[in-house]
Parts: C-alpha cells; structure tokens; sequence
C-alpha cells in the first residue's frame, strides 16, 4: 500500500539522474518544542505533474512545503530542489524559478492589484507581462483596486498571480483554497491548471479531497508528521477495495462484528455511532444490510451511499475525517 | 516555456515607491507626521508668546498728604502702574502678587527727609525689578542727577525667541517620531501579515529591503521638513539664518539615523504591541532630555556628556546651528558623528538580527 518513490535509506541520486525530478525529500524531521510536526517524511515531485500533500490540519503538510521552499530548515533530512540543495550557496538562483503562495500572507492592502504585481515582479531577474498574468488570474476589471476591497478570492488569485509572475517552473501552493466559496475555488483550479498546460509542476496541499482529486497527478496522505499513502487518486480510491461507501444510523446502535460478517462488505468503520461501510458490490451488500437491520430489530435513523473518494481512504486509515468540522 | 524580455524596473525603486504609496494612503500616519507637529507648534507658539513689555505694579501706602507727593512722583514713569492703597490692603496685595512692590513713606519732620521702605518679595524677578525702578525714579526725581550718560536699546527680534528655539526641536522630534514609529509599525505589520516571509521566499535581497525603508523615509523627511519650517516662516517669522544645503544635509542624516534606530527596534518584535513598547523606551528619554521643548543645560553638567551622546540631541544641535545660530557645517562635526554612529551601528546590528517570519 505505502508507494515510496525512494526508500528512506536511499541515498539522494546525483544531479544528473534526477532529471525527472523536481523536488525530493529523504527522511524529513522537524519537531517545534514538544510537538513532532515531521516524523520522517521522503516524497519525489516529478517534472511536469503535480504532486498533492492531502492532510488534516497539524499533518504537516505546510512544514514540508516550507522546508522544500527553503523557509524552514529541517532537524535531519535531505532536501534537493530543482537540483540544487538549499544552502549550498545558490538560493537565488533557485529561488527564481520557484512560485510560492504561502498560507496566511495578507498582502497589502492599500497597494493596487497591478502595483503589487509590478513590486513582486521586481524582485525577479525575467517576468511575465502584468497584463498577461492579471489576465490569467481574472482580475482585469480588479486591476487599479486596493487589495483590500478584493473578495477573499480576488486576493486568493492574487496570491496566485505573485506566485506566478516570474513565470516559475516549481509552483508551491500551501492551501490555495481554504476558506473560499465552490466558485472561488474553481477559479483557482483553473489557473493551476492554466499553469500546468504550460508545462508547469505544482506541489499543492489541501485538506478538500475534490480538489487532490481535481488537480492532482499523485497525491500523499499525511497525517501526525508522516505520509501514510502515496499514488494517484484513482488507485489510492482502488485501494480501499470498494467501489460505493454505505453510511447510516441506527437506533438503538449495533456490534461491530455484527457487519463484519455482511456479504459484500470490505471494510467497516465506525465513528460516533455513524457506520461506514466498504462497499464493492452494492447491490448484494445493500439488501443483506437492509435484512439485518430488520432482524436485529432496530431503527434506522439515515441511510446514504456514495462513490468512494480519497476521503474514505482517508477514514479507513485513520478512522478519523480529513476535516473536523 | 519563452520569457519575452521587458525592461525590468529595480527592486529598490519598487519597494521604496510601495512603502511610500502604502504611507500616503493611511490618513492617520499623514496626520501625525504633517498636521500635528505643525498644531504643536501652533500651541506652543501661541503659549510662548513674545508679550508687550508688562507695567511693574506699585502700590503706595496711605499715610498722610506728604505720601501722596510720592504717588506723584512715580506717576509720570514709564513701566509703572502706581496706586495708593491703604496699609491692610497693600498687604494684601502684596501676598497675593497683585502688586510688585509697596512702598510706605514717613512724612518730613524737624528737616530731616522724606524716608521711604520697600517692601516685596526678593524671591520673585518682578519684586526686585520694581524695587529698583521705584527707587531710581524716587532718586531722580528728588534730584539725584546721573552720574553716566546711558542710553537704552530694546530688543525683541525674531531669532532669540521661544519659538525660535522651539521649531528646529519640533523639526529633530518629528524626525524622530515618523523614522521610528513609521518604520517600526510597518515591519512589524508585514512580519504579522507573513508578508516578510513570503518576501524572503522570493529572490529579493534582503538588504534592498530595509534600505528601501531608508529611501522612503528620505522622500518623506523632505516634506516634513519643509512643513515645519515654512510654516514656523510664514506664521512666526522663524528664518533659517544658516544655509538651506547645511539644512537639508542635517536632516537627511538625522532622518537615516532615526530610519536605522527604527528598523533595529522593529527587527524582532512579532506584534505592532510588542514593538509599541520598545519604541517608547527608546524614545521617550530623549524626548525628556534631548533639548526639543527646553534647553538640555538645565541638567546637571556632569548629566551633558550623555545627553550629548544621545542621536535626538546631535540633531537638535545640529538643526539649532544651523536654524539660529547660521553656523556652517562643520560647526556641528560632533553632532554630525553621533548621529552617523548611530544610524550606521542600528543599521548593521538590524540586518543581522532581522526575523523574516
């Protein structure tokens, strides 16, 4: 099930081997104070796709992104990007070709969508045109406001469009849609997906599983500082063994081993008394629950099922949900 | 992927011009660091007052006819406000400061002459200033003839006034004021806001950075300069006896030196609360003791040589120099090296010590 791409013993690859890669990390550690936020972390981000860290918040997701941008220094660990390791004397070259969009940056407020752009813009030896990359955010009509009068998706974009004026060839983007409507998020979606046709790599977290799913080439599920699971979001889904997940209530509540035994099931959870079911042949599962339930002599209180998806993985692997909401 | 050259504009330039947009477009820090300094003025301007000459007040006791000849005496001078009391009510005057001096004679008798007493408060300049007066006018007029032919010039002229004193203090303070608070509270707010952090994860230099502080605040120091100053000219005729460059050149530096204490203070702080704090500590002992409201020389001389070390003090000396004395340069070289040192020392110390995130 855990698909390494490098095993934590192997050495780093030498530079010219590692061409198909565009970010690596080997046995990633970081503790702050008494809190372990890295429990040995290796993952390889390939040239061209890209790579999503899906986690609940406190996973670590944002430590590996800023230890990969450099911000944060790791306790043990090997970090290469884009073939070069931070500290060993050429960050700004590296850091002109990354884009980086950090989780909780406010930009300023009183500076206008364009003269931000330009100040980003500066401070990197080749951009893009401004009125291309406003373009490509959506924010043409947004360009002489104050950052402070945009929506948190118009900022969000922003954000994106910093990230994006140098035209990098690593984007980082930590969160890129917490917090912003299903509209909003699409349009973010679409810029990084604008960004990859153009033959971009992107290494994004998130906690929405839509959105690995989405965007995401191969995702890592994280969870207490480790990667529990790297592949790509269909055979992460394949992997649970089911194709449908059966969720329900009863009244009075039931013993585990009772649906353990049901034809069909794969897997079960339970989670403050609401009952997750592994499905892989819903129509001889659904009626053999049905049946039980009736013999048993409860109530059922609610019924649903739905396409299993990268969070039922998530569940099954931690018996917890990706979002405590 | 192809990147179409365009011209690309200096990070400097474009952090300076950011900072300086971002600091006209926040009424309040535009309020502080142009309008009060100039109300301030205004008050104090106002308080300090050069005031028309105040007439000494004598009060002549009422004893019998002959004091009345005294009052008589005194009436015709200059300076003088003479009234004749009764004895209780001269007292009472007297105490409660209303006159400067009483005055009580004992008539002729058996040839021998008029006596008079003084009475007044030694303690008190106007008490001793009436004394003489009353007695000198009492001594001319009973025919005491002079002695030493003098003759009197009064000056009250622009350039050794309160005000004359105050604005180049006004100027160091608010030097002073907008460097550190200016400075401190915007990085202070871009290091909450991770905006540092997403900064430093881009090639920008790190020193382009704080030096694009320092430029802003030149920008800036040009119009408060000019604030203070043209309006010290226009409304109390405060001229700038020295030169304009020397002018210009001191504030310059006065203003760098402030910008470095500033970024030093901001350099590690995590909140506009935390920083807040320190800045007061910095600059509250010098608004004390550096000379902007009262000269420095009241403290004890042992007390000068640190007060003088101190970067508000150089550049009030410095601007005093050059605003009312109309000294050259170089006059102030002491003056000029403390604040060199200082901007120069909070300067370095800041870009080591400095917490991107």
């Amino acid at each position: 099930m855990k698909l390494h791409p490098v095993a934590p013993s192997d050495p780093l690859p030498n530079p010219s081997s590692a061409g198909g890669v565009a970010a690596r990390c080997v046995g990633l550690v970081k503790q702050y104070e008494d809190v372990v936020a890295l429990a040995g972390v290796d993952l390889a981000v390939r040239r061209g796709e890209c790579f999503g860290l899906l986690g609940p918040n406190g996973a670590g997701k944002t430590t590996t992104v800023e230890i990969l941008e450099g911000l944060t220094r790791p306790d043990e660990g090997i970090v290469e990007v884009l073939g070069t390791r931070w500290g060993s004397g050429s960050e700004h070259a590296l850091r002109e070709r990354l884009g980086v969009q950090l989780q909780e940056t406010q930009l300023g407020e009183k500076l206008t969508v364009e003269e931000t752009l330009r100040l980003f813009a500066s401070f990197f030896a080749r951009s893009r045109p401004l009125g291309e990359i406003i373009a490509t955010v959506e924010l043409e009509e947004k360009r002489h406001a104050w950052v402070g009068k945009l929506s948190g998706g118009q900022k969000q974009r922003l954000a994106l469009a910093c990230a994006l004026v140098s035209d990098p060839d690593l984007l980082f983007l930590d969160e890129p849609t917490t917090g912003l409507d299903p509209q909003a998020r699409l349009k973010v979606w679409e810029v990084v997906e604008r960004f990859r046709s153009r033959g971009g790599t992107v290494l994004l977290t998130t906690h929405y599983m839509e959105e690995a799913a989405r965007l995401c080439d191969r995702v890592a599920i994280m969870d207490h500082g480790k990667i529990l699971a790297l592949d790509r979001p269909a055979a992460l889904v394949a992997s649970l063994g089911a194709e449908q997940i059966v969720e329900f209530r009863v009244r009075p509540d039931l013993s585990p081993e009772v649906m353990t035994g049901l034809v069909g099931v794969s897997s079960v959870v339970r989670t403050e008394g609401t009952w997750k079911l592994s499905v892989r042949r819903i129509g001889e599962a659904l009626p053999a629950l049905l049946a039980e339930i009736e013999r048993q002599e409860v109530v059922l209180e609610s019924l649903a099922t739905h396409q299993a998806t990268l969070e039922d993985v998530f569940v099954s692997m931690t018996g917890r949900a990706l979002r405590d909401e | 992927m192809s990147r179409p050259p365009i011209p690309r504009p200096h990070p400097l330039v474009e952090l300076t011009r950011a900072r300086l947009l971002e600091f006209l477009r926040e009424p309040e820090a535009v309020f502080w660091v142009f309008i009060f300094p100039v109300l301030l003025a205004v008050a104090l301007g106002i308080a300090f007052r050069t005031k028309p000459v105040e007439k000494l007040r004598v009060a002549v006791v009422r004893t019998d006819p002959a004091v009345e000849r005294l009052a008589a005496l005194l009436t015709g001078t200059a300076d003088l406000t003479v009234s004749v009391v009764a004895s209780a009510e001269a007292t009472r005057a007297l105490r409660s400061g209303k006159v400067d001096v009483v005055v009580e004679g004992s008539p002729e008798k058996d040839r021998r002459p008029l006596s008079v007493t003084y009475r007044y408060d030694a303690t008190r300049p106007e008490g001793r200033a009436a004394r003489l007066a009353v007695d000198d006018a009492l001594q001319r007029a009973l025919g005491r003839p002079d002695r030493l032919d003098s003759r009197e010039e009064r000056v009250a002229q622009p350039g050794n006034r309160y005000i004359d004193f105050l604005i180049p203090g006004l100027i160091g303070l608010n030097l002073m004021g907008s460097g550190m608070w200016g400075l401190g509270f915007a990085v202070v707010q871009a290091r909450t806001r991770k905006l540092l952090k997403r900064f430093a994860a881009t090639p920008m230099r790190r020193s382009h950075y704080l030096l694009s502080f320092m430029f802003s605040r030149l920008v800036g120091l040009v119009l408060e300069v000019v604030v203070v100053v043209g309006f010290g000219w226009l409304l109390f005729g405060v001229e700038v006896r020295g030169s304009i460059l020397d002018l210009v050149m001191i504030s310059l530096l006065g203003s760098l030196t402030f910008a470095g204490i500033g970024l030093l203070v901001a350099a590690r702080p995590r909140t506009v609360e935390g920083v807040s704090g320190w800045m007061n500590l910095v600059q509250l002992p010098m608004w004390l003791v550096s000379g902007t409201f009262f000269s420095y020389e009241r403290f004890p001389v042992a007390a000068h040589r640190f007060i003088r070390a101190l970067p508000l003090t150089a550049l009030n000396d410095a601007l005093r120099s050059v605003i009312n004395d109309g000294a050259p340069l170089v006059a102030s070289w002491q003056a000029i090296a403390v604040m060199a040192v200082w901007g120069a020392v909070s300067f370095a110390l800041a870009l080591r010590l400095f917490r991107w995130q």
